[in-house]
């Protein structure tokens, strides 16, 4: 279409305007009836503008400005005062109290017609998404005009999904026939799709009127119908299980994110570090202060968090190490108690900063929406780079601890602090990289989880305790063990949680895992030699 | 063979003389100024005074508990408020069966979140709580179980250290988010409260309030010279053994696991008997007393009074309180970090805590 404009001359483009515009004027007042006949007359002028037009008249979109009768499209109806779009450019053309405009009545039977036009416009449309959104509204209210639109469409479609789309469109208003072969072979097309409004239109056929009686009297169809609707039963709760598993692995991989910054501080030194949870929280806002500084630039602006939360996060925790905790070394309760103190400081220091109320951080574009798979399957866009993300960064730490030097220093002293001094590792220099690197990953953690809940003074609080398992499950200072147990631990929640409720399904799962360690007291993967014992 | 309870070793434990004169002045001072002084007087101790003391002295009582593991047995539990708070609820459920008819919805049998969740009968669990004397088993019964069944399963597997304190950390959040949920039967978020009177006294009356601090400070005097006694015997030995040197410990051929598991039950049964005398006195219990937050202020009341010593930790939590009460009323904004503060610098600094500054205190 936009073609098509290019190599329109000039004047015929502004008197093709023209023409459209005066077409429209008629609809102020014309009768129902005339407004029938308009409509059809704007669908064949092939004006770029129609669509939208057509739509707006079928949604009451459409006005008319009371002191100079020009035609407008309003952005929401919802909205006072409205923003008006310029119904020939399509380009903002200011705003207008919902007063001094008109709007422009529809009956059903305009609708009707309205509906159909606009559905087949969205039926040509170059854009297969579009013709799939098209056939799967046109599916919820089947009528002769549409159908002979979709048969139409049929014969020309070459996008298999609109295709199959039509296809069980047709089959759905074959089904109302009367030949039972037909039916029978409705039905048996129908067996493939996944929409809930498939199923339950084929539910209907099975159904029992109130007085006993069988709604459908073909026993043949009620049968292939009942086998139908068991067979579309069973695909959709075989996907709905593969979402619940994909909401675990995207819960599991947030509290993987926390774990392994803290399995690496433990894993190091022997610490649990209880301000982890804030320094994720710093994180967040460290996300939170980026999106402010450079607004409009919300995609960016997270790529941009990622280093900034890195570094925030991970100087705290670097001076945090030298000011506290490299005075409380062998005297790992002490040290938890410190890190304590150091998280509430953390906590109200936010708190003064920003005020205790919580933030929302805005979501990019390209992290908002669902990936639809088919009819019952649909994976959210920001769980699905969540869980990218985490394997990315997981990698990375690994690469980090096995193939650089600070890596093989950081080995060195967990496994043996004393005999690593000794070959003339400086230790005080790897713990205290070794927390910054912790902290850092802490708040890389949190620019995650901005993305999926409020920021505000007590996000850190509601995680840590889960991440915490999640380290005593996998077993202490061992990467693989946090990511196991916290991807476990995220899929066996999700899984007891339709069952057994929010609330039961945590508990249900603390005491499992106070089980668990009488069987494994030091987790999944336990530490082994020497350096076991000692902490 | 034990050290007798009222013979101190040589050079002794006169921080613990001190502690049990001072107890016994509160004892004495606190009837008289709030009943004999005149309430015009600048003297006069109000209702509001005596129930901060009591509650200081709650405190005090958990944190004797806590120090009782951890100072001399090397046990960090940051989950004993789950046995404070279990010892409360029990007596909350003897208080709210005594409402009675009194309700709002003045059913005779059912408390009134009962009735207003719907319930037609009384649970099987809230059976027999119209006897005090029944709460006062269960308030020792429901900590001391949970203490054993947790400790039997902790200590068996050799749970120890950090890890040992982050599950008891879980444990504490579990019961948190179970008190919660109304089903539980519980009374859910809104816990108990509205209490009316106990054992026929009315719970707003002064006299009550006195009667009810006495009790308070006869339970600390008592259940401290039990931890002494425990702590200054041979079995106390041993437990500090276990603090120093498990394994060597467990090699000599002391059954180590035992040893904590009694120690461990008994510390629950006392922080629960101190929640049980907290209830009344505030007037209510609900489930942020669960609060993991909760059960690690208690430890830092320790660390601030100084670990190990006993009468220290209780020190410690009424000064820590006293603190609290004073600063979340003139600057809340000071608070936390204060708080903060205060867990940093006395674990950095002052690893004996308050009374490590007073040498006179310690015997050498």
């Amino acid at each position: 279409m936009l073609s098509l404009r290019l190599i329109t001359p000039l004047h015929a483009q502004s008197s093709n305007d023209a023409a459209f515009l005066s077409t429209l004027g008629e609809l102020r007042e014309a009768s129902y009836d005339d407004k029938g006949a308009i409509v059809e007359r704007l669908s064949r002028s092939g004006h770029s503008s129609v669509r939208p037009v057509l739509t707006a008249l079928l949604d009451g979109r459409l006005y008319s400005r009371n002191s100079d009768q020009k035609i407008f499209i309003v952005k929401s109806a919802d909205v006072d005062p409205f923003n008006l779009i310029d119904p020939v450019s399509l380009k903002p053309a200011g705003s207008a109290a919902a007063d001094s405009l008109t709007q422009i009545g529809t009956n059903n039977g305009l609708r009707r017609l309205l509906r159909t036009t606009v559905a087949r416009f969205a039926l040509s449309s170059p854009d297969a998404v579009v013709r799939l959104d098209a056939v799967r509204e046109m599916l919820k209210s089947l009528d002769d005009p549409t159908v002979t639109l979709l048969r139409e469409r049929a014969a020309v479609e070459t996008n298999s999904g609109v295709k199959k789309e039509i296809a069980s469109a047709l089959a759905l208003a074959a089904l109302d026939g009367s030949d039972s072969k037909a039916r029978l072979e409705a039905i048996a097309t129908l067996r493939q799709s996944l929409s809930q409004d498939v199923r339950n239109r084929l539910a209907l056929l099975v159904d029992k009127s109130p007085g006993g009686a069988f709604v459908e009297s073909d026993e043949a169809v009620r049968r292939a119908a009942a086998s139908a609707v068991q067979s579309i039963d069973g695909w959709r709760s075989f996907y709905s299980d593969i979402q619940t598993l994909f909401f675990g692995l995207s819960l599991g991989s947030v509290l993987v994110l926390i774990a392994i910054g803290l399995a690496i501080t433990f894993g190091v030194m022997g610490v649990i570090n209880m301000a982890h949870g804030e320094l994720m929280m710093l994180g967040a806002y460290t996300t939170y202060a980026v999106q402010l500084a450079m607004p409009g630039h919300i995609g960016t602006s997270i790529l941009l968090a990622i280093p900034a939360a890195f570094i925030v996060s991970g100087l705290t925790g670097v001076l945090m190490e030298r000011t506290i905790i490299q005075f409380l070394y062998g005297r790992p309760l002490e040290t938890l108690l410190a890190t304590f103190g150091v998280s509430l400081i953390l906590q109200q220091t936010v708190r003064s900063i920003f005020s205790a109320n919580n933030r929302s951080v805005l979501t990019p574009e390209w992290m908002s929406g669902s990936l639809r798979l088919n009819d019952a399957l649909a994976i959210t866009y920001n769980r699905l780079y969540i869980v990218i993300f985490t394997l990315i960064v997981f990698f990375l730490i690994l690469l980090v601890l096995k193939r650089t030097r600070i890596g093989l220093d950081i080995r060195a002293v967990s496994q043996n602090r004393s005999m690593a001094k000794a070959m003339g590792i400086r230790t005080e220099w790897v713990d205290a990289m070794t927390f910054g690197l912790g902290s850092g990953i802490a708040g890389v953690a949190g620019v995650a989880l901005s993305q999926l809940t409020n920021v505000g003074p007590n996000l850190g609080q509601s995680y840590i305790i889960d991440s915490f398992m999640v380290v005593v499950f996998g077993g202490v200072g061992n990467l693989w063990g946090s990511l196991i147990g916290g991807m476990s631990m995220g899929t066996v929640n999700e899984l007891l949680e339709p069952y057994a409720g929010a609330v039961l399904s945590k508990i249900l799962i603390l005491v499992a895992l106070i089980l668990f360690i009488q069987i494994r007291p030091r987790g999944l993967f336990p530490q082994k030699g020497r350096a076991a014992e000692d902490k | 063979m034990t050290f007798p309870l009222w013979k101190t070793r040589p050079g002794g434990d006169r921080g613990g003389a001190w502690f049990l004169a001072v107890l016994f002045v509160v004892a004495v001072a606190v009837p008289i100024l709030n009943q004999a002084v005149p309430s015009s007087s600048a003297f006069h101790l109000s209702a509001f005074g005596i129930t901060l003391i009591g509650k200081y002295l709650c405190y005090g009582m958990l944190a004797l508990s806590v120090d009782l593991i951890w100072g001399y047995c090397g046990i960090l539990s940051l989950g004993h408020a789950a046995f404070f708070s279990l010892g409360g609820y029990a007596i909350g459920m003897y208080l709210m069966r005594q409402i009675g008819p009194r309700g709002v919805y003045g059913n005779p049998i059912l408390p009134d979140f009962m009735v207003f969740l719907n319930y037609k009968s009384l649970p099987w669990f809230w059976y027999g709580f119209n006897h005090f004397s029944f709460a006062l088993l269960m308030m020792v019964l429901a900590p001391g179980l949970l203490a054993l069944v947790f400790g039997w399963f902790a200590f068996r597997s050799r749970v120890t250290g950090v890890y040992f304190s982050i599950i008891t950390q879980a444990l504490t959040y579990a019961l948190m988010l179970a008190f919660f949920r109304n089903d539980m039967g519980f009374g859910g978020n809104n816990g108990f409260t509205d209490f009316k009177d106990i054992m026929g006294f009315d719970l707003h009356s002064d006299g009550t309030h006195v009667v009810l601090l006495v009790c308070t400070v006869v339970a600390l005097a008592a259940s401290y010279m039990a931890c002494r006694t425990i702590v200054e015997s041979r079995a106390g030995r041993v437990i500090r053994a276990i603090r120093d040197a498990e394994s060597r410990t467990r090699f000599l051929g002391y059954p180590v696991e035992s040893f904590k598991l009694w120690l461990f039950v008994f510390s629950g049964i006392i922080a629960g008997i101190a929640g049980a005398l907290y209830v009344p006195q505030v007037g209510i219990i609900n489930p942020s007393e669960f609060a993991p937050i909760n059960s690690i202020e208690a430890v830092i009341w320790v660390a601030v009074g100084g670990r190990g010593t006993l009468y220290g930790a209780i020190a410690g939590a009424v000064l820590v309180n006293y603190a609290k009460t004073y600063l979340t009323g003139a600057f809340p904004e000071v608070w936390l970090y204060a708080l903060g503060a205060l867990f940093v610098l006395v674990t950095v600094f002052l690893p004996r805590g308050i009374i490590g500054l007073l040498p006179t205190l310690e015997k050498k």
